[in-house]
């Protein structure tokens, strides 16, 4: 059933059932204990079988005092939309791959496996909510309103963004581990600036995605340091899968990384990151607990990886494959429509349209794609610097002549060929 | 006009933008309540607020990390890493985020954050607390790095890193701290990219910054006993390099001398050197020569006065410049 570990005291109300849950029973097994007296630290953590459940892998839903209001209150309709939304980005995510294996993208990255994850945190959030994400997070474009088109031209080598993160609220991918972490605290630190100064700004909370090899790099330490003293209203959400490529999630970790949330006196929750409704009701209790004023939050989805790490990566020769099928039984968009089915929220017609419009969606990123011409180095040169610089426009006049002098190379050329002829 | 010394004058100069710029705001360990280890943001917590003059937890990829997320929100940070060698854990947040975002974003997001470090040896002090490491950000497109040698410039020039749109590494010379000179709170001296003819000679140039500049003054004053006419270059900027007023030094004087702390190889007068060697080439009377630190980590205290270049050793350069 549901844990969470609440260690600040009074944050969330002495009613809540996140500081009810502040001392799990579980240990982890094997470990010396020292011994009761004050001031030793005890080895209490939230287990790795242990998370926050709202929807089972049979698709039969389940009771959560605290987080199951979230799920109540939503309309049939908006229950259809979890589902059609991780059944597009699966869609999406098939077409990218596609587009990779035929040349026409340098790599992809599938998310294929953590969707409920993904569209679960995603939609959560509000307009004025802001997403870091790192560079797997195409569900979370999705919900921010992107057109997924615009996610390949990275992968197509086009641009090393691809987007305004400011028209969506949705920052550009990060390649380089944990460091949008950072970025993400202070955007969340600028949020209660700009409260502080200006009481008509509007109350926004930052979600920080990272995954668990990312958990090991020093910048998530930090940025959870800086985002409890200055009590930043962000959302730590990790997507533990279990692999960073080759690296099984026991050499990141010996416990579940909620735990980690204790050392920094903030709210941890650990959910099933394969149950979309358990996701998007923690992420909106997080979020409403970040934007209230009340701090950081660390949530961890426990997920899987179904696929490689990027369409470069061989997983057959670092796990099993009986890991993968045993994953493959709690998949996210199974779960779902069993449920919606079952309780007659949804029907074929349904998801045949949601077959259909994902088909429709995969056809308009394929021919984007194709569309999108090279990219050229003088807008290379023109954004180095947002101003002027001497360096710069040194070398792209230099740059411009040497091309223009081939110009007039090929301009000879032609003019010899055409007298020999 | 008045007369401070350059840690005041910089203080004044966070000031004036903390005054004028309510996006603006200073952080860093140690900054506020202690006001510095020295002493440059002295006052400013007391008179702003700990909102605008915040004490951050010891982390210095931390600073610089949320001082991007802050600087994406509109505001304005001004970051201070304690010493030079402390900048290293901050490198990768500097490197790969702060200088790539503007182009990384095809130009549609800027990250505009000031990073002052106090840097350069001369202090007796122990390891991490003396060193140069501009060449190491030079080489990063993206950053402009700035570096006053006199109080004038100092007031100005922290002023003009806050208000530009790119970010800017505030190197200052830590050894000048106290170094005492006029300030004209009413007169900008105009674009901090630019460098400065601050003696005119006709015999050699020598291109100083920084904490080198009143050596290679007394260098050129001495050289005068010798009879020699020597034009010293405040370069200010180490990226963008104002190669043109190097240029139209050299094309005039015909020996170049370039001088500074950081070693020798893979060091900023390399760069100066081999620029000015293809402008000049039929000017100079001689090769261009460096004057800087050995290839080695910054010495210990006790032998860095050998390590450090000095009076004789620029008047060793221009020997050997003269000598050809």
């Amino acid at each position: 059933m549901g844990k969470a570990q609440h260690a600040a005291s009074g944050t969330a109300g002495d009613a809540s059932p996140i500081q009810e849950a502040a001392a799990p029973d579980a240990q982890a097994p094997g470990r010396p204990q020292a011994g009761g007296s004050s001031g030793v630290l005890q080895q209490r953590a939230v287990g790795p079988d242990e998370a926050v459940q709202l929807l089972d892998e049979h698709g039969t839903l389940r009771h959560e005092d605290t987080f199951s209001p979230y799920i109540e209150a939503l309309d049939p309709e908006v229950l259809r939309s979890f589902y059609r939304d991780m059944a597009t980005v699966r869609r999406f995510d098939t077409e990218a791959t596609a587009l990779q294996r035929q040349g026409e993208l340098a790599l992809w990255v599938p998310v294929v496996g953590q969707e409920a994850a993904q569209i679960g945190s995603g939609r959560a959030m509000k307009p004025a909510d802001y997403a870091f994400p790192t560079y797997r997070e195409h569900g979370v474009a999705l919900t921010r309103g992107l057109d997924l088109a615009d996610l390949l031209k990275l992968f197509r080598g086009v641009s090393n963004g691809g987007w305004d993160p400011r028209e969506t609220n949705f920052h550009l991918y990060t390649l380089v581990l944990a460091a949008q972490t950072l970025h993400a605290v202070g955007y969340a630190m600028g949020i209660s600036r700009d409260i502080a100064t200006d009481p008509e700004t509007e109350p926004a909370a930052v979600v920080a995605y990272f995954g668990d090899g990312s958990s090991s790099e020093g910048d998530v330490h930090e940025s959870m340091v800086f985002a409890a003293s200055y009590d930043a209203p962000v959302v730590f959400f990790c997507q533990n899968n279990n692999w960073a490529i080759s690296v099984p999630f026991e050499v990141q970790s010996k416990v579940p990384l909620v735990n980690r949330a204790g050392g920094y006196g903030i709210p941890g929750i650990r959910v099933d990151g394969n149950d979309v409704l358990a996701v998007y009701a923690v992420t909106q209790w997080a979020l409403e607990h970040a934007r209230n004023g009340h701090g950081p939050v660390l949530i961890e989805a426990s997920t899987y990886r179904i696929g490689a790490h990027t369409t470069a990566d061989d997983p057959t020769k670092y796990r099993m494959s009986e890991e993968e099928e045993l994953w493959k039984t709690r998949d996210p968009l199974q779960r779902l429509e069993t449920y919606l089915r079952a309780s007659g929220l949804a029907d074929d017609e349904f998801f045949e349209q949601v077959k259909g419009d994902g088909d429709e969606l995969a056809g308009h990123v394929r021919r984007a794609t194709l569309a999108l011409g090279g990219a050229d180095i003088r807008q290379k040169f023109a954004t180095v610097y947002a101003e002027a610089h001497p360096l710069v426009a040194e070398e792209l006049a230099w740059f411009e002549n040497y091309e223009a002098s081939f110009a007039d190379a090929d301009t000879n050329n032609s003019q010899i060929q055409g007298g020999a002829a | 006009m008045s007369t401070m010394t350059i840690a005041k004058a910089i203080n004044e100069g966070l000031r004036a933008k903390l005054s004028n710029d309510p996006k603006s705001f200073v952080m860093g360990e140690d900054i506020g309540s202690l006001g510095g280890v020295y002493r440059v943001t002295e006052g400013l917590k007391k008179e702003f607020g700990a909102h605008r003059v915040m004490d951050t937890p010891l982390a210095e990829s931390g600073i610089v990390g949320t001082a991007i997320g802050m600087a994406l929100r509109g505001h304005r940070p001004i970051c201070e890493i304690q010493f030079d060698g402390f900048v290293f854990p901050a490198f990768n947040q500097i490197t790969t985020q702060l200088a790539k975002i503007h182009t990384r974003s095809d130009g549609q997001l800027s990250a505009p954050v000031v990073i002052r470090i106090p840097y350069g040896g001369g202090i007796g002090s122990i390891e991490h607390h003396s060193e140069s490491p501009e060449a190491l950000f030079a080489h990063t497109a993206g950053l402009r790095i700035i570096t006053p040698s006199n109080a004038n410039d100092a007031y100005w020039m922290i002023q003009q890193a806050v208000e530009c749109q790119d970010p800017v590494i505030f190197f200052e010379p830590k050894r000048r701290y106290w170094l005492k000179g006029e300030v004209d709170t009413e007169n900008s001296p105009g674009d901090p990219f630019k460098a400065h003819v601050v003696r005119e000679g006709s015999d050699a140039t020598i291109v100083a910054y920084g904490p080198l500049v009143p050596v290679a003054l007394a260098a050129a004053n001495a050289a005068a006993e010798d009879g020699h006419s020597v034009e010293v270059i405040d370069l200010r900027s180490i990226s963008p390099i104002d190669f043109d007023t190097v240029e139209a030094s050299v094309n005039k004087t015909g020996r170049l001398v370039v001088a500074h702390e950081a070693p020798t190889f893979g060091g900023i007068g390399g760069e100066i050197a081999s620029r000015i060697s293809e402008r000049c080439f039929y000017s100079l009377e001689s090769p261009a020569i460096r004057v800087g630190g050995f290839h080695m980590p910054y010495p210990v205290a006790r032998v860095e006065e050998h390590y450090l270049p000095d009076i004789d050793r620029m008047l060793e350069a221009l020997d050997r410049a003269f000598a050809y």
